[in-house]
C-alpha cells in the first residue's frame, strides 16, 4: 500500500480550527444559557408562536372569501378528548395552510428555551448562528484533518470524537433546518459536544498520521462512519428521551396537583420543554431511524472482521457490545409495541440502551482489550 | 398502531376478533386476556403446555427474553474467553485461584457457548418462530380478503371529518374510492355502498422479513460451526508449506471439515516487509506489512503464482482464504560443541512480547553430541531478541526501542543437561523445560551474552560457541475454510430491508361514507385509523378530504364535525379501540377468554 506522507500545515491547520469551534461553541452555550435565563421572566405561552400565526393566516383567508376548501378533521387524543387539524385550500395557487390546535385536555408543547421573552429570543438566535459557524469550523477541523493524512478521518479515538461531535451538532441544526421545533436541544447538545471535544483534545489526542495496518481498508470509511452518524442521532436520541422522562413526571405532578418541578429542576424549565407525548414521539422516531443503521454498520463491521481476522463474528468486547447495544435497542422497540411497557418504561430501556452504546464507545475502547485498537488510543 | 393512543385497555375491551385483526401489527398479549398473572387453573397437562406456549410466544416474554440475550452478553466481554485467548484465560484463572474453580462451573470462560447462553437464545428463537409463523399464515389471510368494512360509527375512529354536500352520496362514494386508489390505496367498495381502503402492507412484509432472516443468520452460524476449520502456520523468510495436517502447525476441524477435507495448495514466503512510524507521538506504530509469497494450487507445486498477503487483504485459494496475523523476528544462530563441530545452524522463530517487538524464544540444540566432560548431553538457550537495543539496559531489562530491527541484538543464558526432547512428549518450542538441565555460570555469575550481528560468544566451561549470524523475519497465517457466509450475509442485507420496511413504512386505514341524509342532503364522512406507531393520519385524511371535496363541494353553513350524527350523547371517550373495527360482526362469544 501507498504510503503518503503527513502534511503538517494541514494537520496544524485542522487543530486550530477545533478550537476556534470549542471557543464559539463555548460562545453558543453561553448565549443558550441567556436564552434560558431571559425565558425563566416571560409568562409561558400555551401555542407556539408558529401555530398561531398560522391560525391567523387562516382566518385571514377566511375573511376574504378566498378559501375554497377546508376540512376539519376531529383528532382523538390519548386521554380520551379531541382535538383538530384543519386543512384549508386557497382559491389561488393551490396554496395550502395547516394548522393543528391541541385538545383541550392535552398537555401543550412548551414555546421553547426563550419562553416569551424577546431578549431570549434574540440570545437564542444568536445561539443559533454561533453554532453554525462553529460547527463550519468544526467540519473544516475534521475535514483538513482527514486531508493532511489523504485518508479518511477517523482512524483513532481522537479523530472518530471529533467526527462524532460534528455529527451531533449537524443532527441537531438538520432538525432545525427542517423546520422542526427543536431549538430546546440546543443547550443539551452544544454542550455534549464540547465535553467530548474537550475529552478529545485533552485526553485522546494524537498527532494525525497514517493508519496501522489494521485500518487499511475501506470499510473503515463505510463501517465507521456509519457508527459515526449513529453515534450522533442516538445522542439526540437520548437527550430527547431523557427529557421525556422529566416532561413526563413534570405532567404527572401537575395532574396531581404538586408544586414544583422534578429533580427540583424549577416548573419554568419544564414548561418550556415540548409536551412529553411530543418528546415521546421524536424520540421513538430518532431511535427508529437509527436502528436499521446501526444494524448496518454492525453487519459492515462484521463483514470487514472477515476480511481482518478470517471471521466475521468472534465475539471480541467491541463486538459483544455493538450487539448488547442492539439488542437493548431492539428491546426498547419491542417495549414500544408491548402494552404496559409504553412510555416510561420503553424510555427506560431506551437510556439503558445509550448508557450500553456509550460504554461501548469509552468504556470498551480505554478498559477492555480486545482486537479493535487504535493507534495512540 | 392505534393503541398507543389509548394506552390504558383494560383486558375485556378487546374482542377475538380484534386480537385476530389488531391494530397494532404486535401479537395479542395472552397476559391482556388472562389478566396479568392467571394461570390455566384447572386445566391440565394440555392446558399448562398450551399456557406456556401462549407465554412464551408473547411480545413480553419476547421483551425479557431480549433484555436477558444482552444482559447474558456482558460477562464474556470482561472475563477472558477461551474461544479467543485461551493463554489469556490460564494466566487469568492463575491470578485468580480463589474464584476460577466456581467460574469454570458458571462456564464463565466460555459464555457463547454455555448452556446458559445458549438456552437463552434458543428460547428465544423459539418463542420467534411460535409468533412469526401464525403471523405469516394470517398475513396472507389479510390479503386474500377485502379490507375492512367501514364501522357502523366513524366519528368513533381516531382521525375524522365530516361535511354536507349537495353532490350525491353514490358518486361521492365513487370519487372517495377512485382517490384512494390514486393515492395507492387498496380500496373496496361493496356495490354503491361506503368505502373501505388500507394502505402500508409492506410493513408487515418488512417486519416478517426481518424476523425470518434472523433465522437465516442463525442458519448461517450454525453451518458455519458444523463446518469450517481452520490451521495456523509459521514460515521464516524462505520457507515453504504445502496444506496438510502434517505441515500445519495447528488444526481445527469440525464436524464435516476434518484434516481430510483440506484444500490442496500451498506457498513459499519470500519475504516479510514492515514498516513504522518513525517520528511524531505515535513513533513505532506499524503503518504497513506485507508478506510476498509465491502459491500453488492443486496439488502440482512446480506452477507458482506470485502474490501478497497484508491485513484486511487474505489470499484466497480454492475454498480457503490465507490471512496474515502475525509477524516477528527469527535470529539466525550458529552453535558449535566441544569439538568445534556445528551442531546447530539456522533461525529461531521469537516471539514479540510488546509493542516494540521485544522477543523472546529458546533454543534448542538436542543434537549436540558430548560434552567437554565426555558424556552426552544437550544445550538449550534462553534468549532475547531485541531488535533495536537501547545502549544499556541494566535498569529496564532487555527491552527493545523501536519495532524495527534498527540496531539488533541477541541475548543469551545457556543451559546443559536433558531438554526433554528425547521422551517423546509434545513439547512447547517456545519454552525451555530446565528440570533436568543447570544453568552455565561463569565466575560463579549467571553467564549472559549479548551479541551484535556477528558476534561469537565463547561457552564457558568449554562448551563450545554460539554466533550470531544475523536475523530473518517470519509471518504466522491463519488458514481458514468457512462456508455458511453468504447464507449469514443474505440474512443480514433482508434483515436490514425489513427493518427498513417494518419501521418505516405506516400502514393505515381510511374509510369514506356517504350517505342521503332525511332532508336530502348528502352526509359525507371519513375516518382514518393508524396501525403503526408514526403514521400522520390526521394529515392524510385532511389532504385526502381536500381533495375529496372538489367532487363533494362542502356546503358552508353547517359544520358535522361539531355534532357528528350518531354520537351518543355523553358516551364513553372515543377511544379508538373500545370500537370494534368491524361492528357488522357481533362481539364474539369467546371475547372475555
Ligand atoms: C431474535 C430476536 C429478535 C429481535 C432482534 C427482534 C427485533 C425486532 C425489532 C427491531 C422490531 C422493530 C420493528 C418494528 O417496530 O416494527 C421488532 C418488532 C416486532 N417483533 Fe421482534 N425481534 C426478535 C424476536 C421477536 C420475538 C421472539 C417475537 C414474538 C414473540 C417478536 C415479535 C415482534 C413483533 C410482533 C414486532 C412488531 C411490533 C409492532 O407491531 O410494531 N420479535 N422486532
Amino acid at each position: 500500500m501507498h504510503l503518503a506522507s503527513v502534511d503538517p500545515q494541514l494537520a496544524d491547520l485542522s487543530n486550530k480550527l477545533i478550537y476556534s469551534a470549542m471557543a464559539v461553541y463555548t460562545l453558543a452555550m453561553l448565549a443558550h444559557l441567556v436564552e434560558w435565563t431571559f425565558g425563566s421572566k416571560g409568562a409561558v405561552a400555551l401555542r407556539s408562536a408558529e401555530q398561531s400565526s398560522l391560525a391567523e393566516t387562516v382566518a385571514a383567508a377566511d375573511e376574504g372569501g378566498k378559501a375554497v376548501r377546508k376540512v376539519t378533521v376531529k383528532v382523538a387524543t390519548a386521554s380520551g378528548g379531541t382535538a383538530t387539524l384543519t386543512r384549508t385550500a386557497l382559491a389561488d395557487a393551490g396554496a395550502t395552510v395547516v394548522t393543528s390546535g391541541r385538545g383541550e385536555d392535552e398537555a401543550p408543547d412548551g414555546p421553547g428555551a426563550a419562553g416569551t421573552s424577546e431578549k431570549g429570543d434574540l440570545a437564542g438566535r444568536i445561539a443559533i448562528s454561533l453554532t453554525v459557524l462553529g460547527a463550519l469550523l468544526h467540519a473544516g477541523g475534521v475535514l483538513s484533518r482527514g486531508l493532511s493524512v489523504m485518508r479518511w478521518p477517523w482512524g483513532n479515538m481522537y479523530e472518530f470524537s471529533c467526527a462524532f461531535a460534528l455529527t451531533m451538532v449537524l443532527a441537531y441544526l438538520g432538525l432545525l433546518a427542517a423546520k422542526k421545533n427543536a431549538r430546546w436541544l440546543g443547550l443539551p447538545v452544544i454542550l455534549a459536544a464540547l465535553v467530548t471535544l474537550g475529552v478529545a483534545v485533552t485526553n485522546l489526542y494524537t498527532d494525525s498520521e497514517q493508519l496501522v495496518p489494521a485500518l487499511h481498508s475501506y470499510w473503515l470509511g463505510i463501517h465507521v462512519s456509519t457508527a459515526i452518524i449513529c453515534g450522533g442521532a442516538l445522542y439526540a436520541g437520548f437527550v430527547t428521551t431523557a427529557l421525556f422522562v422529566g416532561k413526563d413526571a413534570y405532567e404527572r405532578r401537575v395532574a396531581a396537583g404538586l408544586p414544583g418541578g422534578p429533580l427540583r429542576i424549577p416548573v419554568t424549565v419544564w414548561q418550556r420543554l415540548p409536551a412529553a407525548s411530543t418528546l415521546d414521539k421524536l424520540s421513538y422516531r430518532i431511535n427508529a431511524f437509527v436502528f436499521p443503521l446501526w444494524t448496518f454498520t454492525i453487519i459492515a463491521g462484521a463483514i470487514w472482521a472477515e476480511s481482518a481476522w478470517g471471521k466475521y463474528w468472534e465475539w471480541d468486547p467491541k463486538e459483544t457490545w455493538s450487539f448488547i447495544t442492539w439488542v437493548a435497542y431492539a428491546a426498547y422497540l419491542h417495549a414500544r409495541a408491548t402494552a404496559g411497557w409504553r412510555g416510561r418504561k420503553a424510555a427506560y430501556l431506551a437510556l439503558l440502551a445509550f448508557a450500553c452504546w456509550l460504554f461501548n464507545y469509552y468504556g470498551v475502547n480505554i478498559f477492555v482489550t480486545g482486537k479493535h485498537s487504535y493507534a495512540g488510543v | 398502531m392505534s393503541d398507543t393512543r389509548t394506552g390504558h385497555r383494560t383486558p375485556a375491551d378487546e374482542t377475538a376478533e380484534q386480537a385476530a385483526e389488531r391494530l397494532s401489527s404486535a401479537p395479542a398479549e395472552p397476559g391482556e386476556g388472562d389478566g396479568p398473572g392467571a394461570g390455566p387453573a384447572g386445566l391440565g397437562a394440555l392446558g399448562w403446555a398450551r399456557w406456556t406456549w401462549r407465554q412464551l410466544t408473547s411480545m413480553r416474554v419476547a421483551l425479557i427474553l431480549l433484555f436477558l440475550l444482552s444482559l447474558a452478553a456482558i460477562p464474556g466481554s470482561l472475563i477472558p474467553q477461551n474461544s479467543q485467548n485461551a493463554f489469556k484465560v490460564q494466566t487469568w484463572k492463575a491470578a485468580h485461584q480463589g474464584i476460577a474453580p466456581l467460574y469454570d462451573k458458571l462456564q464463565l470462560f466460555d459464555v457463547y457457548s454455555s448452556v446458559w447462553f445458549s438456552s437463552i437464545y434458543i428460547l428465544l428463537f423459539v418463542s420467534l418462530a411460535g409468533c412469526i409463523v401464525p403471523r405469516t399464515w394470517q398475513f396472507v389471510g389479510v390479503l386474500r380478503a377485502a379490507p375492512p368494512a367501514a364501522p357502523r360509527n366513524l366519528a368513533r375512529m381516531p382521525v375524522y371529518a365530516a361535511w354536507h354536500t349537495d353532490a350525491d352520496a353514490e358518486s361521492v362514494n365513487a370519487a372517495g374510492h377512485r382517490l384512494l386508489r390514486r393515492r395507492g390505496f387498496r380500496a373496496h367498495r361493496s356495490g354503491t355502498g361506503p368505502v373501505a381502503a388500507e394502505k402500508g402492507y409492506l410493513r408487515e412484509v418488512g417486519n416478517l422479513l426481518f424476523h425470518f432472516s434472523l433465522f437465516a443468520l442463525l442458519a448461517g452460524f450454525a453451518w458455519a460451526s458444523l463446518a469450517s476449520g481452520q490451521g495456523g502456520k509459521l514460515l521464516v523468510e524462505g520457507q515453504g508449506y504445502s496444506n496438510t495436517t502434517t505441515q500445519l502447525d495447528d488444526f481445527t476441524g469440525s464436524w464435516a471439515y476434518t484434516a481430510d477435507d483440506l484444500d490442496a495448495f500451498g506457498f513459499n514466503l519470500d519475504s516479510f516487509s514492515a514498516r513504522y512510524q518513525t517520528s511524531g507521538d505515535q513513533v513505532g506504530s506499524a503503518r504497513d506489512f506485507t508478506a510476498h509469497i509465491r502459491y500453488w494450487n492443486g496439488t502440482d507445486s512446480s506452477k507458482l503464482t506470485n502474490g501478497t498477503i497484508q491485513v484486511n487483504h487474505p489470499l484466497e485459494i480454492g475454498s480457503s482464504k490465507v490471512f496474515l496475523i502475525g509477524h516477528g523476528f527469527a535470529p539466525v544462530v550458529t552453535v558449535r560443541n566441544a569439538k568445534n563441530e556445528i551442531v546447530y545452524r539456522g533461525p529461531t522463530p521469537f516471539l514479540p512480547q510488546d509493542s516494540n517487538a521485544t522477543s523472546t524464544g529458546v533454543i534448542k540444540v538436542s543434537d549436540y553430541g558430548t560434552g567437554p566432560d565426555g558424556t552426552k548431553t544437550m544445550l538449550g538457550f534462553n534468549g532475547y531478541f531485541l531488535p533495536t537495543a537501547p545502549e544499556n539496559f541494566e535498569k529496564t531489562g532487555p527491552v527493545s526501542l523501536f519495532p524495527d530491527a534498527a540496531d539488533p541484538m541477541l541475548v543469551l543464558t545457556a543451559y546443559q543437561g536433558d531438554l526433554g526432547t528425547d521422551t517423546g512428549n509434545p513439547q512447547n518450542v517456545y519454552q525451555l523445560d530446565t528440570k533436568h538441565m543447570t544453568q552455565l555460570k561463569q565466575d560463579g555469575d549467571i553467564a549472559r551474552a549479548r551479541l551484535k550481528p556477528g558476534q561469537a560468544w565463547e561457552l564457558p566451561d568449554g562448551y563450545g560457541t554460539v554466533t550470531f549470524e544475523g536475523y530473518q523475519q517470519w509471518a504466522s497465517f491463519n488458514i481458514s475454510h468457512r462456508p455458511g457466509n453468504a447464507v449469514a450475509l443474505t440474512g443480514a442485507v433482508c434483515a436490514i430491508l425489513g427493518l427498513i420496511g417494518s419501521l418505516f413504512v405506516q400502514r393505515r386505514r381510511i374509510w369514506v361514507r356517504a350517505t342521503t341524509g332525511p332532508d336530502g342532503r348528502t352526509l359525507v364522512e371519513v375516518a382514518g385509523l393508524a396501525r403503526s406507531e408514526s403514521a400522520r393520519t390526521a394529515e392524510e385524511l385532511a389532504e385526502f378530504a381536500v381533495d375529496l371535496q372538489e367532487s363533494a363541494p362542502a356546503l358552508d353553513d353547517d359544520d358535522p364535525a361539531g355534532d357528528p350524527a350518531g354520537t351518543p350523547p355523553g358516551g364513553p371517550p372515543a377511544g379508538p379501540t373500545d370500537d370494534p373495527a368491524d361492528p357488522a360482526a357481533p362481539a364474539d362469544p369467546d371475547s372475555k377468554e
